[in-house]
């Protein structure tokens, strides 16, 4: 298990190496949008990445209600910080892609609309988590992950409505894809799967770590009570 | 012993006793609600037509905001004189507790809503286009959700520092689809110009999901430890 961490590491460094050369060399650049297209391969990437890692994030926080391990607390802490981090890329990427392509920054499109919603959802489960410093911590922010995600479908279905109610012009579009750039697009999900992964991964091990130290200072300073009785 | 209905209908009667002698929540929230209502109307001074357009919006925004005041106070009252902690040891059902003090905001902001509509239509020159009684329908969806979900997660907020900032912090994100439901919902019976049968139904699966777990969990953020 030791191993499998920096193992893990060179692999993900060799896929995102790759990833690189595959969308900005050998992917070629798209006919209308020209070189600003290749960011559509980090930020897809990103998205998706985000998506896994609030799935382990309400997956660990019911395991923690259920079994009260608290491994399956830092998991979950671990994985919604990183899924915001992404969450954070998609949102800066996606407007630095539609400024030359759409003309505008954002617009209350169903996606956009979407992530932002989710990245709100998560911000407050974080700074939920920074304001409560007690040991009840980890189950009323469990009990909120899993109101976040119950929420998911309803903000979806809330914002599908308004925007086939309202047209917006038609984005994006069908059309065959180049096969090179679908690799490219390929090796960049599975890539950045295994960066989040790996960065949720260090994370989760300084969690556990830290909830250790803090577990052996407790036991020393009751230790010490009784010593110097 | 005493049923769980009959331990709901004690607590209810209590705050409800509460509040009639004090008034605590029912002055700041409607004086909030008041600044609300005449900031906005001065900072736009809207035409009729707008008015009908944007006036969804402002009302909820401001009985968002309003119900927040009351939505704070719940629980803390409790804590003084521990009695939050009586009701922990105590054998008394969980939930039973949480419906009383949801169908205690819910009275408060009903009210709230009703003394306050008069005064949306007077200084916004509202009249509705479409059938106006599923206005009576939208606010008592929409007041459920913000207070069911509100009254949960002030439970919540009770185990955080500053919890009077968390509240709102925790509150709104989840409940952007239900907003959204309100305000939509209050634009098509105000303009006319298209049905709100969709967002009702959402906010009534809103409602559902949201009780419904909110009653599910109620017992863990309770006793939490």
């Amino acid at each position: 298990m030791k191993r499998a961490f920096p193992i893990f590491g060179i692999v993900t460094t060799v896929l995102l190496g790759y990833g690189l050369r595959e969308a900005l060399v050998v992917a070629p650049t798209e006919q209308t949008m020209g070189e600003v297209q290749r960011i559509f391969y980090y930020h897809v990437s990103s998205a998706w990445t985000a998506g896994l890692l609030f799935c382990i994030n309400f997956v660990a926080s019911i395991a923690y209600l259920v079994r009260r391990k608290a491994k399956a607390d830092a998991l979950a802490l671990a994985s919604a910080e990183v899924g915001v981090v992404f969450c954070t890329i998609v949102l800066v990427t996606g407007p630095i892609w539609a400024r030359p392509v759409w003309g505008i920054w954002w617009t209350w499109d169903m996606r956009l609309t979407l992530t932002l919603v989710l990245w709100l959802i998560y911000v407050s489960y974080l700074l939920l988590r920074r304001f409560s410093s007690s040991a009840q911590t980890p189950v009323i922010a469990a009990v909120l992950a899993i109101f976040g995600t119950l929420d998911i479908p309803l903000v979806y279905f809330s914002i599908w409505f308004l925007r086939t109610q309202h047209p917006q012009p038609v984005m994006g579009g069908g059309g065959s894809i180049d096969p090179r750039m679908l690799h490219a697009f390929l090796v960049n999900l599975v890539a950045f799967s295994c960066f989040g992964l790996l960065v949720c991964w260090a994370r989760y091990r300084l969690e556990v770590l830290r909830q250790e130290v803090e577990e052996m200072q407790a036991l020393e300073s009751l230790l010490e009570a009784r010593g110097s009785r | 012993m005493m049923g769980a209905r009959g331990l709901t209908r004690a607590t209810l009667l209590k705050d409800l006793r509460l509040e009639w002698r004090s008034k605590d929540a029912t002055n700041a929230m409607l004086f909030f609600a008041l600044l609300v209502v005449v900031i906005f109307s001065f900072s736009f001074d809207p035409t009729a037509e707008e008015s009908r357009r944007i006036a969804g919006g402002l009302v909820w925004v401001a009985f968002l905001f309003a119900s927040v005041v009351a939505l704070n106070q719940t629980w803390a009252r409790e804590l003084r004189n521990q009695v939050l902690d009586a009701y922990r040891v105590s054998p008394a059902p969980p939930n039973s507790l949480f419906l009383a003090k949801v169908f205690g905001n819910f009275l408060f902001v009903i009210v709230l809503e009703a003394l306050m509509t008069p005064l949306f239509v007077v200084f916004y020159n509202l009249h509705a286009l479409g059938p106006a009684y599923l206005l009576l329908v939208v606010a008592a969806l929409g007041t459920w959700a913000l207070v069911v979900n509100g009254t949960f997660f002030a439970a919540i907020s009770l185990r955080t520092r500053s919890r009077e900032i968390m509240l709102p912090l925790l509150l709104f994100p989840i409940s952007i689809p239900a907003l959204l439901a309100m305000v939509e919902a209050t634009s098509a019976i105000l303009t006319g110009e298209f049905s709100a049968k969709f967002w009702i139904v959402l906010l009534v699966t809103y409602d559902l999901v949201f009780t419904m777990a909110s009653l599910f969990l109620f017992e863990l953020v309770l006793h939490a430890e």
